[in-house]
């Protein structure tokens, strides 16, 4: 997003000041008038029901899983420096930072992998990577829960090879691995975009140059693909720390992580204010890390 | 272009006016419409049913035949939770006519004013319920719901691992042997649940509102929470099936339906241990704001009636509080229903849970802290 | 194109190809499982009790479940159009223009990513509920894709600026000095170049759309149960091959939707 386009070279063949500005202004309106749909769009259907909840965060619980708008106050926040959210908040980033670095690390190769194929054989790669998540995030995680159970496939698998019966269900590498799973196509899909469009005569122009495989990699290839890399890293950061479903499946439940403690406050505990926090808090936080790690990625090109 | 911020502003002010409605009508919208409930006939309809049911809790093709009785639309959208239904509805307009809440939730949603009064003269069938389920605490003049189904929570055990010969106790899970089944046991992902039980197990109340006994609790929960294979409220009851565990604690109808799946349902028992434990009861009402009241009292009527109370619970195998369906219901239902065995520690020993109020977050909290 | 990556040699490009079996096999497993046990002769997934059509005769025989599919694709067909056209442009201003406002709207943009589901999901039912009674619409359809529209455009949008970030603007520029119109500059040059990102950002669209069941559960109305929700209330009830069955049908659903829109693209650009 810092990236500044090259001015068009129209304009510097015809560079009067007038025209310059003129041109200036026409392409903010452009601009504007671009973004307005969706710029309309996400203020009337997001930030505008974000605002009620983060106005309802500053309000009351009451016991009918609503709160009352008067006598307002920042309990909820204050209580955020609680030890308990501190452990779980703990607990789930490590998980999420593991879950991340794992998809890149398969992800990435694939991408490359695709992007040197013919274009039909790539596009059929790349719905293929789709097609199993038409299915049902949960209906997957069950079918993960199959597997990995005693009786299930992979102990079977083991027990032939000779290692014995293996029950990874109910682990915390079950969770990675569901979670690994169910975000490897958002980590995919932007890593392939950003390689696919790299000319390719800069690898080669590279390798000319006597770079070995990784030098060509670790100076062309990488800082070329970068921005997918960070498109890709946050879309599987961000919802696999506030992952909810495939920690209480695949992991039995046995720890709480940040995504089941959001829903007990808005649910169990009917105590929208504090949930309210909680997101209100995350989400600044996120967002900070998102505009600063999206400026990075961008500044390396 | 100068129209640019004027558009801003106008965003910016619409989207204050939005707020402000959100927070304006908040609270007031939720009273409910006067004491007596609508001015309805029996059999009256005023329109098609929109039933908020939870999945897998009436035969569509039930459901179906009422609307084709009465020459109306019904259908049918499902929840998940008592927690995920009461802000649908509390937030009003949900556009619903009949929900299907349990005890504890009636209780808060009649305090909070989301549930209309019943007209009890468009349910004349009202007087099928049988005595055990009238008045009930959570609706002491059983004026705004009427029981739909009931159930316990205890525990299933596999009878070919721990033999014949254990405890009818939530020692079972609780206490010095359970470390005997360790990595085969799963408890409820439920906070009042789990921690009901071992509230119970100690000897309190399930419903206790006091901070030490809670804690009590809680250091059991997390003591056994070393044995644990899971907390699991979706497949408890398949997970014993299938032999990943032995003992599970479970609700009565998910595990009765269970074993009946299987090839030998002989070898698994239900049972609420002897301490006690929970007895819930899912109720019929009508939100404050339903569009079409009538048609919702005549439905209610309809499920009361002896024979569709019947049809019900052979579908989904939960026990009926119509006292003229059980002469109808399947032999095996009811023989599980009525049998002393299921029941340890008698009537007296279970409780229903009912709401604690700003004590919710005390258990939610010593849920989490439990897990670790 | 000239300037696409050729393939490494060697050992390298064993390592790759590895690599892709690898992903593709791990992607399939559990789909693999998930068919075979659709055809199972037994009420438990993961134990095989022989070969049967019933639980395709169970889903067929379902009303609400088949409403349920009708629900989800007619939701994710629209949302992800929707979705796409806005999305796109977004990223289209962002990378290409600066406007007044544009820190504010790239914030903006991300905070549905961001944003954790039962809490958009909170959000959703507290406004709609508000606005439908202010302006009297009844919740259903038009709520759950209006949600769905809401966290897609900003998915969308991150793809495709991936694909923008550094394609060659100068491209679209030189197409306009040889008498092209701004139209036809993005529609031959600019368009056919972040096609791969708007693609990819429409899969992705659609996938989150049959994904949903947090959000779609609390904006939902009277008679609009979207295939996942429903999924979710089976799964509540036990864990059967009519799960499977149904994800069948579902993954069988979206595959012809998204292999007809291909197929429709690839006819309009012959034609055109």
């Amino acid at each position: 997003m810092t990236l500044t386009h090259n001015r068009p070279i129209a304009d510097t063949a015809v560079a009067t000041p007038e025209f310059e500005a003129a041109n200036e202004r026409q392409k903010r309106r452009r601009g504007l008038l671009l973004a307005l749909p969706a710029y309309a769009y996400l203020v009337l259907f997001f930030a505008v029901p974000l605002g009620i909840v983060i106005v309802y965060s500053f309000a009351t619980r009451n016991r009918f899983g609503g709160t009352d708008l008067t006598g307002w106050n920042i309990d909820s926040y204050t209580a955020l420096g609680d030890s308990l959210v501190r452990q779980v908040l703990l607990r789930s980033i490590t998980l999420a930072v593991i879950t991340t670095v794992l998809c890149l690390v398969i992800a990435y190769p694939l991408a490359y992998y695709m992007a040197t194929r013919r274009e039909s054989v790539r596009n059929l790669m790349l719905v293929f990577v789709m097609i199993p998540f038409w299915t049902n995030f949960l209906v997957r995680n069950y079918a993960w829960y199959v597997i990995l159970g005693t009786d299930g496939p992979l102990s079977r698998v083991t027990e032939t090879v000779g290692i014995g019966e293996t029950r990874l269900l109910f682990t915390q590498s079950a969770v990675v691995l569901g979670l690994v799973y169910g975000f490897l196509p958002f980590m995919i899909l932007p890593l392939y975009a950003s390689i696919e469009r790299i000319d390719g005569r800069l690898l080669e122009a590279s390798r000319d140059l006597y770079a070995s495989g990784f030098q060509s990699f670790r100076h062309v290839l990488l800082p070329l693909s970068m921005p997918g890399v960070v498109a890709g890293s946050i879309l599987v950061f961000i919802p696999s720390l506030g992952a909810y479903v495939t920690p209480e499946i695949l992991g039995g439940a046995k720890t709480t992580l940040l995504g089941s403690y959001i829903v007990t406050q808005f649910l169990t505990a009917r105590n929208l204010p504090f949930g309210a926090a909680l997101s209100a808090v995350l989400m600044v936080i996120m967002l900070t890390a998102t505009i600063v790690y999206f400026r990075k990625g961008g500044r390396t090109l | 272009m100068n129209l640019q911020p004027r558009t801003r502003w106008l965003l910016i002010v619409a989207a204050f006016a939005m707020l402000a409605a959100a927070c304006g009508s908040d609270g007031e919208s939720s009273a409910a419409d006067g004491d007596a409930g609508a001015e309805c006939e029996v059999g009256d309809t005023d329109g098609d049913l929109a039933l908020f049911n939870w999945a897998e809790y009436i035969d569509p093709e039930h459901l179906e035949a009422f609307g084709d009785e009465f020459g109306i639309e019904a259908t049918m959208t499902t929840y998940d939770s008592n927690e995920s239904m009461l802000p649908i509805i509390s937030a009003g307009n949900s556009g619903f006519d009949v929900i299907v809440p349990s005890d504890y939730m009636v209780g808060i949603m009649i305090d909070g004013g989301f549930l209309q009064p019943l007209n009890f003269a468009a349910i004349p069938n009202s007087t099928n319920i049988s005595d055990d389920f009238a008045n009930p605490s959570y609706d002491p003049e059983q004026a705004y719901s009427l029981p739909y189904q009931w159930g316990f929570t205890g525990l299933a055990v596999n009878t070919e691992v721990v033999g014949d010969d254990f405890p009818r106790s939530w020692d079972l899970v609780f206490g010095e042997g359970a470390s005997e089944y360790a990595g085969q046991i799963t408890l409820l992902n439920d906070p009042r649940e789990t921690l009901g039980a071992a509230l119970k197990s100690l000897g309190y109340s399930l419903n206790s509102t006091d901070q030490g006994e809670l804690d009590e609790a809680r250091d059991l929960v997390a003591a056994a929470s070393g044995n644990l294979a899971a907390f699991n409220t979706d497949s408890s009851d398949e997970l014993l099936t299938s032999g990943e565990t032995v003992i599970a604690h479970v609700y009565s109808g998910d595990a009765f339906t269970q074993f009946l799946e299987t090839d030998n349902p002989e070898i698994y028992e239900f049972f609420v241990p002897e301490e006690g434990g929970t007895r819930w009861i899912d109720n019929m009402a009508i939100p404050f704001d339903a569009p079409h009241p009538c048609t919702a009292h005549t439905f209610i009527n309809w499920l009361l009636d002896g024979g569709q109370g019947a049809t019900l619970s052979n579908w989904n195998y939960y026990g009926t509080p119509n006292a003229e369906s059980i002469d109808l219901l399947d032999e095996e239902l009811n023989e599980f229903l009525t049998s002393p065995a299921v029941l340890v520690g008698g009537l007296d020993s279970v409780e229903s849970i009912a709401d604690t109020g700003d004590f919710e977050i005390n258990y939610a909290d010593a849920f989490t802290a439990a897990k670790g | 194109m000239t300037g696409s990556i050729t393939e490494p040699r060697g050992v390298t490009r064993r390592l790759l190809q590895a690599n892709a079996w690898f992903v593709y096999l791990f992607f399939y497993a559990p789909i693999v499982l998930l068919v075979i046990f659709s055809f199972s002769d037994s009420r438990n997934v993961g134990v095989w009790g022989g070969f049967t059509l019933d639980w395709y005769g169970d889903f067929a025989a379902s009303e609400p479940t088949k409403d349920a599919l009708w629900a989800s694709l007619q939701i994710a067909a629209v949302s992800t159009v929707v979705a796409v056209v806005l999305g796109t442009m977004a990223a289209l201003a962002l990378e290409r223009f600066t406007f007044r406002g544009k820190k504010v709207f790239d914030a903006l943009l991300y905070l549905p990513i961001i944003i954790p589901d039962v809490t958009m999901a909170v959000m959703m039912l507290l406004f709609f509920a508000e606005a439908s009674k202010l302006f009297g619409f009844t919740k259903g359809f038009s709520t759950i894709t209006l949600s769905h529209i809401a966290f897609s455009i900003s998915f969308v949008s991150v793809v495709v600026r991936a694909r923008i970030a550094g394609t060659d603007q100068r491209l679209e520029e030189a197409a306009m000095d040889l008498y092209a119109s701004r139209w036809q500059a993005f529609r031959h040059v600019t368009l056919p170049l972040i096609m791969p990102g708007i693609l990819g950002g429409a899969l992705l669209a659609l996938t989150l759309s049959l994904d949903d069941v947090v959000i779609t559960q609390f904006v939902t109305g009277p008679g609009w149960t979207t295939l996942p929700v429903l999924v979710f209330g089976l799964i509540r009830k036990g864990v059967t091959p009519l799960i499977n069955a149904v994800s069948v049908v579902m993954l069988v659903a979206s595959t012809g939707l998204v292999g007809l829109s291909l197929i429709a693209q690839r006819l309009r650009s012959d034609t055109s």
